[in-house]
């Protein structure tokens, strides 16, 4: 997708104001956040869980290549095969590859957001192979030709009256009186579709939750069943999965996803988590003749080592979105780039550079309530300050902005000018503040004042009005 | 300053950090630290040396500045046992990030570590470490709380108040919807995405209307101009103060935004 990171502004004002968009975007904050509460009440162990979430992924940082091998000796001795991208457009070639070795036609692919980072199905289509999305959200937004607007929702930000034109629009061999008005309707709908779609497709595309090292296992965790029929149909399976998804053992992988469902939706299991290892052997009934896992790094391993490497412990639940008091405002369009929301505000200046991003890690009152919520414990705000940092030093921030922090600056570091500039200041702007103590409107506090009251000051500053009363006691002897 | 004698020798030190909002806007919040303090047995202190803690710098990226600001009021304060602000964000800003500002240089790690340690909040300062059960305050008045979101979420934050609110004769706590969300203030957040800024706070008081309350109490001075600033906007009634003032029992001053009664 094109990115638009840097227009976040003038992205957001316009989603405040889409009226469609605000009604779906209530449910976001209905649907998600009271089912992850009950879900992490009713586990008492949930936050040591949490602990142990990030315990073992800190630890397979510090040994990613370690892991990385392990893992790839595990695929190749199941008769698998990995190949390994340095960046999107690697990635993008491999896969193709892979689908024109299998004389592919059509693909069909299940919910993955790195087939989104690395904009395979554009690619694909370039070269005239049809991917099909079998996720119901996805396979909407795929109509529409929409990107997702969530990592685990992609087309939260529609309502089921739109999706439901979209369908009678492009399931045009469908009866015309078909009830469409229900959510389980559509669902059936999509189902109906896509089954033929499974049958004839010749490649099934996953992105993978974990990748485990000590058995060259890919898990997938889905909602409708539909990534085992993208994955057990085709004759051949292509993982595609960024580097840090790795875990060192089954175990480990079950201490994670112990704290993955009920973070992202509330469920204590996802309905589908399915663990693949290799094609199909002799005696099984199905499954791919080929087993094929794309391993992604596209920036992430510079991150290794920065002070951004916290943030390869996601697992991509999407609860810091679901959170977010912005998101919730503008939902996940305006972030302008693959990954929105708290996450995508670390993630994306990572690995789309800052310059492009600048504006993401900015949008945020650092309310904290994603790092609350984070089931692996990543410090997202003190990250998105990180990258303030990096752009602070490279002037990449406003120039207003930079400004007006140096003149506020250069006042808070000399107290005593700070102080006989604020003794006249504040009573100057309290007398202006009149009998409503309250400004409409303010020169340069267009900011403030365009959507609500500045307060009036007083007065006297606290420490002129405190040094009075300390003399006054003194002159009175008390 | 406050006493002499023997009750000095037991009666802790405590540098009052007043925070540039309440030294800029409200200095009603900073008499009802005061008294809240030296009720508690609290020697109080009020450097002149203080601007802010550094929080527009620190949030906007710029290391140098918040470090120089910092030092300065390390400086200012260390030599008292205990710096109380009563801002939630301005006391986490003190006690849980100054010291990473001051990582790996042996002359102030630890000196910034020390001071870090003293660092309060006013209100979990009075429950938490003065044991303060009862202010002795008296108001009518249907109360709402809103968490802000540094002292809630960097310094636990949530049930102090209001134990000390519970034992306010008169006051009757009505708990809004979501008392725990953003109020959309964030700093210069809030001007600098005006708009979102606005989406966020239009909830907000959206809830504190719903809530039946006639009077909002926060924490932290930057929280409550913003609702206040919005509710003045929307017409509301609602009174807003910086709930100092109530547990102090000193509200004869106008409400924030607001003309009196």
């Amino acid at each position: 997708m094109e990115l638009t990171a840097n227009k976040f502004k003038a992205n957001a004002s316009k989603a405040l104001v889409d009226a469609q968009l605000q009604k779906a975007l209530g449910n976001v904050e209905k649907g998600f956040i009271g089912k992850r509460q009950k879900a992490a009440d009713a586990l008492p162990e949930f936050d040591a869980l949490r602990d142990n979430a990030r315990d073992i992924k800190n630890h397979v940082l510090e040994h990613l290549d370690l892991y990385l091998e392990e893992y790839e000796r595990k695929v190749t001795a199941a008769g698998g095969h990995v190949h390994w991208a340095e960046t999107a457009e690697d990635a993008r070639r491999i896969v193709l590859e892979i689908c024109k070795k299998a004389n592919a036609r059509t693909v069909t692919k299940g919910k993955s957001m790195i087939t989104e980072e690395i904009a395979l199905n554009d690619h694909l289509e370039a070269n005239g192979i049809e991917p099909v999305e079998t996720d119901l959200g996805e396979y909407i937004i795929q109509l529409r030709g929409e990107h997702p607007s969530h990592i685990i929702a992609p087309a939260v930000h529609l309502n089921k009256e739109q999706v439901e034109g979209d369908f009678r629009r492009v399931h045009t061999h469908l009866p015309e009186g078909r009830d469409l008005s229900e959510p389980v309707s559509l669902l059936s709908e999509a189902r109906e579709v896509l089954r033929q779609r499974y049958f004839a497709a010749d490649v099934g595309i996953t992105g993978a939750n974990f990748l485990i090292a000590e058995t060259g296992t890919s898990v997938i965790v889905t909602n409708e069943g539909n990534g085992d029929l993208t994955q057990t149909l085709g004759k051949v399976h292509v993982v595609v999965a960024s580097i840090e998804k790795i875990v060192p053992t089954l175990e480990d992988t079950s201490q994670i996803l112990r704290v993955l469902a009920r973070s992202a939706t509330g469920q204590d299991m996802s309905v589908y988590t399915t663990f693949s290892t290799g094609p199909k052997r002799e005696e099984d009934p199905d499954g791919p003749d080929e087993y094929h896992v794309v391993l992604l790094d596209n920036g992430r391993s510079a991150m290794l080592g920065t002070e951004y490497q916290d943030m390869l412990r996601c697992i991509r639940c999407g609860a810091c979105m679901n959170h977010c008091p912005v998101y919730h405002a503008v939902g996940g369009h305006a972030y302008g780039s693959v990954y929105p929301g708290p996450m995508g505000a670390v993630l994306t200046p990572s690995l789309n550079g800052i310059d492009e991003t600048g504006q993401l890690p900015n949008a945020s009152t650092f309310c904290g309530r994603c790092e609350a919520v984070c089931p692996m414990r990543i410090p997202l705000p003190k990250m998105m300050r990180h990258w303030r940092e990096r752009e602070f030093e490279r002037n990449l921030t406003p120039a207003v902005a930079r400004y007006g922090l140096k003149a506020w600056a250069f006042f808070a570091k000399r107290p005593k000018l700070y102080r006989f500039g604020a003794s006249f200041a504040m009573p100057l702007l309290s007398l202006f503040g009149g009998t409503s103590r309250r400004f409409h409107s303010l020169p340069f506090a267009g900011g403030w004042t365009r959507h609500r009251d500045l307060p009036a000051p007083e007065g006297r500053t606290f420490l002129q009005a405190w040094a009075q009363r300390e003399a006054q006691k003194q002159e009175t002897g008390q | 300053m406050t006493s002499s004698g023997t009750k000095a020798a037991q009666q802790p030190r405590v540098g009052l950090f007043a925070t540039c909002l309440v030294d800029l806007f409200r200095p009603s919040v900073g008499f009802a630290s005061v008294k809240l303090l030296q009720d508690a047995g609290c020697e109080v202190h009020v450097p002149v040396a203080q601007t802010c803690c550094g929080q527009p710098a620190y949030n906007t990226g710029d290391r140098a500045d918040t470090r120089e600001i910092a030092e300065q009021v390390i400086e200012a304060f260390e030599e008292f046992d205990f710096i109380v602000a009563p801002s939630g964000s301005c006391a986490s800003m003190l006690r849980k990030h100054y010291p990473g500002l001051f990582e790996g240089d042996a002359a102030w790690e630890d000196r910034a570590k020390a001071f870090s340690a003293k660092c309060h909040e006013l209100i979990s300062f009075l429950t938490d470490v003065m044991m303060v059960r009862d202010t002795g305050a008296a108001l009518e008045a249907r109360i709402t709380y809103h968490d802000s979101c540094s002292g809630l979420r960097e310094l636990g934050i949530k049930e102090q108040p209001r134990k000390l609110l519970g034992n306010v004769s008169g006051v009757e706590v009505r708990e809004m919807t979501d008392s725990d969300v953003c109020c959309g203030f964030g700093g210069t957040f809030c001007v600098k995405y005006s708009d979102i800024s606005n989406a966020i706070v239009t909830k907000k008081v959206g809830n504190i209307d719903t809530s039946g309350a006639d009077m909002l109490l926060a924490g932290d001075l930057g929280c409550l101009m913003n609702m206040a600033g919005k509710l003045k906007r929307q017409g509301s009634d609602v009174e807003v103060r910086h709930v100092a003032e109530v547990l102090a029992g000193m509200t004869s001053q106008p409400p924030i935004a607001g003309s009196g009664k």
